[in-house]
């Protein structure tokens, strides 16, 4: 349901409370609506988005990246690429924003339960492997093995790096990357499709969640097939330019399917029966 | 009330507005409504045919199908969404409040004199805005607040297709009144509860014998007439068929100048897109049509665009309206056959031969049928 359930277009009015910086080009918001009713009250699923608003410059769609539990706050990690997202980061706490959402489908995490899941990000990709990574922890036995490869182009390139071990305490098994050899990274180099093969998960009783750049995304892809993995078994998140989140404006669509009412979350199935348009 | 009962109430809400009366009528009608009329524009050398509200000097042109359709009237090119104000908090006036002021507000609108095809573009438009997900609120209350006084059609030309697409010369679906143009004036019909205001406005006396009989023939007439010979079954399957035959596409699409008129002078084109507008502390948040024949509509943050050409914009064009949208909402065909976009484009894209080639050159790749 949207904060406002009688205008959609309307956002509630939330107020920054917490500002992370991840990386040279990403930041982290936590935002706190001002009704603290609906605040309580909001409600979403992993994987959904919001349009985060700065009012007299736009709106634009983020992946909300607490975990549902959560009702402190509402997490959004935001790359720096445009008009909006550039007023966005420079906002400060006490700053006021607009929210819309949850918005979008999410991801099926019950059809997930009592599975192995890895998860395979790049970049941004894991803002939204995040909150469904947290959402299993908080739910570990419904799930069998968790795993995680995340890649960066360098190790200042990794969002979230301060929460890992944390991830890691709770029984996850994390693999980082960079594409290249950097001072003090003991870590993996190599581009993520690469180390996945490397690590060459099992496809049984396995689903694999994966976001990143496009080409890391069609190179996992491949990957997973030779692995064995069967496209039931893949999810992904698609990303196409957004206005109105609620499939009316046009924008978004692939065929008939639109990314922002039907999406952003489609199993490798789904994407076949789609009209090819990524 | 009994069927035959309702049947003579019928006859009462027939009236005959003539000729000469018509200004006076409407002149009446707008202290109620705000009225839009089809009139000739001064500002294209009377050529263009457009929807105007209604002011006694207006001269009402119903001889020819407008150019716009009246899709501005409960879509406007621009409107406001909402208001916002940045306000000093009072705690802490290094800090800033937000106030936002919600703008719904439709008034009471009757369109005198548009086509069964420029409504039927309305009857089309509700799947997305009033039975989708998500209740558009501007769109629905502006829907509501409006009355169709619909003209039967007798100005058919040969870019107009109506009665392949569902609809037809006589079509009076998502209409409310019924207007038939005769040698002398205008027969109205109310077609539901929501016309008795309106025809008892209009303080007109019901159409003599002869009046009633030209305009029921008329009316035979409509209903009869077939306008446009495009059969868009299996449309659906070829444009999915041939998706990524570039060729075909290219056959079609190769001379379009994306400069998006076709888009804006359709009944049944209704992408937008949603901007901020500021002046100091004060602003709005706007929507306004878009096309998606526009190299920027999808282009993304990253600066992929999923439609690079003008190829894949209009394959998503067409597509939309013969393909995914009737995928969508139950087989409905988006377009309303009103022939604009033939009309109105500058290398002369025909829509119905652009549906024909795509199913042709299915037909011949298909070896299952
Ligand atoms: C489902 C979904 C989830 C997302 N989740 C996240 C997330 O969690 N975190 C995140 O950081 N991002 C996320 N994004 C991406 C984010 O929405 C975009 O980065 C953001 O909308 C960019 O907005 P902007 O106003 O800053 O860019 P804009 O100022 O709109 O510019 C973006 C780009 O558009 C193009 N452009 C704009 N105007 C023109 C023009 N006139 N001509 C040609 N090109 C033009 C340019 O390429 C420009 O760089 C997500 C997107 C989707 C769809
Ligand atoms: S596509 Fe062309 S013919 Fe069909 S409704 Fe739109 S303008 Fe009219
Ligand atoms: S009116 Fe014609 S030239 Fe212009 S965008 Fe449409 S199809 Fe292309
Ligand atoms: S963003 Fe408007 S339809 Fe998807």
């Amino acid at each position: 349901m949207l904060a406002s359930a009688v205008n959609p277009y309307l956002p509630e009015l939330g107020r920054v409370v917490e500002v992370i910086t991840e990386t040279p080009t990403i930041k982290t918001f936590r935002i706190v609506l001002e009704n603290t009713e609906k605040m309580q009250a909001f409600d979403f699923r992993p994987g959904q988005v919001a349009q985060l608003s700065v009012f007299g410059v736009g709106e634009a769609t983020f992946v909300i990246n607490s975990p549902p539990t959560c009702k402190d706050y509402l997490q959004f990690s935001v790359m720096r690429a445009g008009e909006v997202t550039q007023k966005i980061h420079q906002l400060v706490p006490g700053d006021p924003v607009g929210v819309r959402g949850p918005l979008g489908n999410g991801f099926p995490y019950e059809a997930m339960q009592a599975k192995n899941i890895i998860f395979i990000a790049g970049g941004i990709g894991m803002a939204p492997l995040r909150t469904l990574l947290l959402f299993m922890l908080e739910n570990r036995k419904d799930y069998g093995e968790i795993s995680l490869i995340y890649g960066a182009r360098s190790p200042q390139d990794l969002c979230y790096r301060y929460e890992i071990p944390n991830w890691q305490k709770k029984g996850v098994d994390v693999v980082l990357t960079v594409d290249a050899e950097a001072p003090g990274w003991t870590h993996r180099v190599g581009f993520v499709p690469t180390v996945l093969s490397e690590e060459a998960p099992s496809p049984n009783n396995r689903i694999a969640i994966v976001c990143g750049p496009p080409i890391m995304i069609k190179f996992v892809l491949f990957g997973l097939r030779e692995l064995g993995f069967e496209d039931w078994q893949i999810y992904t998140t698609l990303e196409k330019r957004m206005k109105c989140g609620i499939g009316i404006c046009g924008r978004c669509n692939m065929g008939e399917k639109f990314v922002c009412a039907d999406g952003p979350v489609f199993s490798m199935e789904e994407l076949q029966g789609m009209v090819p348009e990524l | 009330m009994t069927p035959a009962k309702k049947a003579k109430k019928k006859i009462e809400e027939k009236i005959f507005i003539p000729q000469e009366k018509l200004n006076e009528v409407l002149e009446r009608l707008s202290k109620h409504f705000r009225v839009w009329v089809p009139v000739l524009s001064s500002s294209s050398n009377g050529w263009t045919v457009e929807f105007r509200p209604f002011t006694i000097e207006s001269e009402p042109f119903f001889t020819r199908q407008s150019t716009m359709p009246p899709k501005s009237v409960i879509l406007p090119q621009g409107e406001t969404l909402f208001q916002y104000e940045y306000v000093k908090n009072s705690d802490d006036p290094s800090k800033q409040d937000l106030i936002l002021k919600e703008t719904i507000n439709a008034e009471k609108t009757l369109v005198f004199g548009a086509r069964p095809c420029d409504v039927r573009g309305f009857v089309i438009c509700d799947w997305v805005f009033l039975r989708g997900l998500y209740l558009d609120v501007y769109y629905k209350s502006r829907r509501e607040n409006t009355l169709f006084a619909t003209l039967v059609c007798q100005d058919a030309d040969d870019a107009c297709f109506c009665s392949s697409v569902g609809g037809g010369p006589g079509d009076m679906e998502g209409s409310d009144i019924r207007i038939t143009s005769t040698s002398e004036g205008f027969v109205l019909e109310g077609l539901n509860d929501r016309a008795k205001e309106v025809i008892s406005l209009c303080e007109c006396d019901p159409p003599s014998e002869e009046q009633s009989r030209d305009a029921q023939r008329i009316q035979e007439e409509a209903k009869n007439r077939i306008i446009g010979s495009l059969d868009v079954s299996g449309s659906v399957e070829a444009v999915k068929g041939q998706f990524q035959n570039m060729g075909v596409w290219r056959d079609i699409a190769e001379s379009c100048l994306s400069c998006g008129v076709c888009t804006y002078v359709c009944p049944t084109c209704y992408c937008f897109t949603i901007t901020d507008e500021i002046q100091g502390l004060k602003g709005e948040r706007l929507r306004s049509w878009d096309s998606c024949m526009f190299h920027q509509y999808t282009q993304e943050a990253s600066g992929h665009n999923p439609r690079p050409t003008k190829l894949e914009r209009y394959r998503n064009r067409l597509g939309h309206k013969f393909c995914y949208f009737p995928l969508r909402y139950g087989g409905v065909i988006a377009c309303c056959g009103c022939g604009r976009c033939i009309r109105s484009c500058p290398v002369s894209i025909d829509i119905r031969s652009a549906v024909e080639r795509v199913k042709e050159v299915h037909s011949n790749a298909c070896v299952c049928s």
